[in-house]
């Protein structure tokens, strides 16, 4: 890893990451890195940085590289790392928290899960609920991945488990309030 | 007793047979399950994922509704909505100014009193082994199945109170009173990837795969799940990874409620046992064997 001059960090950034790490409820200053919760992590084998190492970058200061990493993204919260940590440290809220931060920033390092979840969302922002056959197809087509479980579209239409009309709540504009407000109050949690 | 059912949409496509047996088991179970009015979207996983205030606002409207009907236990048959939903209680209930910033965004107002509960608990602790041994009539007797309960009905322990972060027992303890043998195996709570499995396939195929192999190498003949997104996951992608990976997986996947309907006396195609992707009939044909009780004792 290349040299990293510390002195150089500002306090605006000690104090975006001391703001983090509270949404979370994780103080930051428990982690001593044993690294449990990266020893445990399912989704670790995939990771560019453990749990434990985007911690650390933290801890030192460098919010900027914690943020552009694919572990926040990847991160499944199972939430294994939080139940095993001998100090209480909220890890897998804390990617949580570091996910939202790193969205709001704009820096989506793993395009197709940011993907996933726009598509999602936008679908829950429209009919109130989450219509899986339109989550699939948006989704294979937006990210190019066109016959993405294709083999089991046939047999989903004809047992029934999969319909083409969404299945939509009553109160749309409840829900879309709801996202309207929210995200107005964007980062101010 | 009165439940708030909220089934979740997935329950409503992929999981369409889990809420049939649902239904068909709350009614033998004498519960009375009323589905949450006009429930919207609990927004997991890509909500949590996007924005601290959603993610808790989505559920608490389904929450407050539920308190507004004056129910008093809400039942939650998938694992992630579950999750959301006692994530919400918690963060309402731990602090007064997030109760005031909730109740002003779904514009009603939600105190966090009621129980929540997954169906598992629902079914396994608050209606009670006794009386699920009583509606017994085919038992499952000699079925091997392993429990998979995966992440989110267990963790984080603190909030969601199973009897056992690492190694719960409830599904465990339903198998065997049907019948059936509950296997000790390693992966009953390692997690399948849920909804990454869309986005990062290769992450997915991996987790499912070892969960797979874990129970296979254990005689698993089933595996039970208490999530309609493990179900997919274990069932649907079952095939894809054994092209991906080589391996010759047939395991059938049951909700843990299709296996009690079965115990109790329903037949596969009462909740579509044929929904299934990995064939199950033969294994049922194979262990349901009505009359057993009356002919063994």
């Amino acid at each position: 890893m290349e040299k990293v001059d510390l002195s150089n960090i500002g306090n605006e950034v000690h104090a975006d990451i001391t703001q983090l790490a509270k949404n979370a409820g994780v103080e930051l200053s428990s982690c001593y890195q044993c690294g449990k919760c990266s020893a445990g992590c399912p989704v670790g084998f995939i990771m560019d940085e453990s749990p434990r190492r985007v911690i650390r970058l933290l801890q030192l200061g460098l919010l900027d590289d914690a943020l552009r990493t694919r572990a926040i993204w990847l991160c499944a919260t199972c939430d294994t790392c939080s139940t095993r940590c001998p100090k209480g440290v909220a890890v897998a809220a804390l990617m949580e928290s570091l996910r939202q931060e790193a969205k709001r920033r704009g820096i989506t390092t793993e395009k197709n899960i940011n993907l996933f979840n726009d598509i999602f969302l936008n679908n829950v922002r429209l009919f109130g609920r989450s219509p899986e056959v339109i989550l699939s197809a948006l989704y294979n087509l937006r990210s190019g991945n066109f016959f993405q479980d294709m083999d089991a579209a046939a047999h989903l239409f004809k047992s029934g488990k999969a319909h083409f009309m969404p299945g939509r709540i009553k109160n749309t504009q409840a829900v879309r309030r709801i996202f309207n407000k929210c995200l107005e109050k964007e980062g101010q949690h | 007793m009165r439940y708030a059912y909220y089934p979740g949409c997935s329950l409503d496509a992929t999981g369409i047979e889990y809420d049939t047996a649902n239904k068909l088991v709350a009614k033998k179970l004498g519960m009375d399950l009323v589905e949450i009015p006009d429930w919207n979207c609990c927004g997991a996983t890509s909500a949590h994922s996007t924005n601290h205030l959603l993610a808790l606002a989505l559920p608490a409207r389904n929450l407050a509704i539920a308190e507004a009907e004056g129910f008093e236990t809400v039942a939650i048959p998938c694992a992630a909505c579950f999750a959301r939903c006692k994530k919400t209680a918690a963060a309402v209930q731990a602090s007064p100014e997030m109760k005031g910033k909730i109740r002003d965004i779904i514009e009603m107002d939600y105190q966090a009193k009621a129980e929540i509960l997954s169906f598992l608990d629902v079914v396994g602790k608050k209606v009670g082994l006794e009386k699920i041994k009583e509606q017994v009539i085919q038992p499952l007797r000699g079925l091997k199945v392993a429990a998979y309960y995966g992440c989110l009905l267990v963790r984080p322990a603190a909030i969601m109170q199973s009897d056992d972060p690492e190694n719960p027992m409830v599904m465990d303890h339903i198998i065997e009173g049907l019948g059936a043998t509950a296997l000790d195996w390693d992966y009953k709570t390692e997690c399948c990837g849920a909804s990454h499995v869309v986005p990062v396939p290769n992450l997915g195929k991996n987790l499912i795969h070892d969960i797979l192999r874990n129970a296979a190498s254990h005689g698993a003949e089933a595996i039970a799940t208490a999530c309609p997104l493990c179900m997919l996951n274990l069932d649907m992608r079952q095939k894809q990874i054994n092209a991906l990976l080589g391996t010759n997986f047939h395991i059938p996947i049951f909700h843990f409620t299709e296996l009690m309907a079965l115990a109790f006396g329903y037949s596969g195609q009462d909740f579509g046992l044929a929904k299934h992707f990995e064939p199950a009939e033969e294994l049922i044909a194979r262990t349901v064997n009505p009359g057993v009780r009356s002919a063994g004792a």
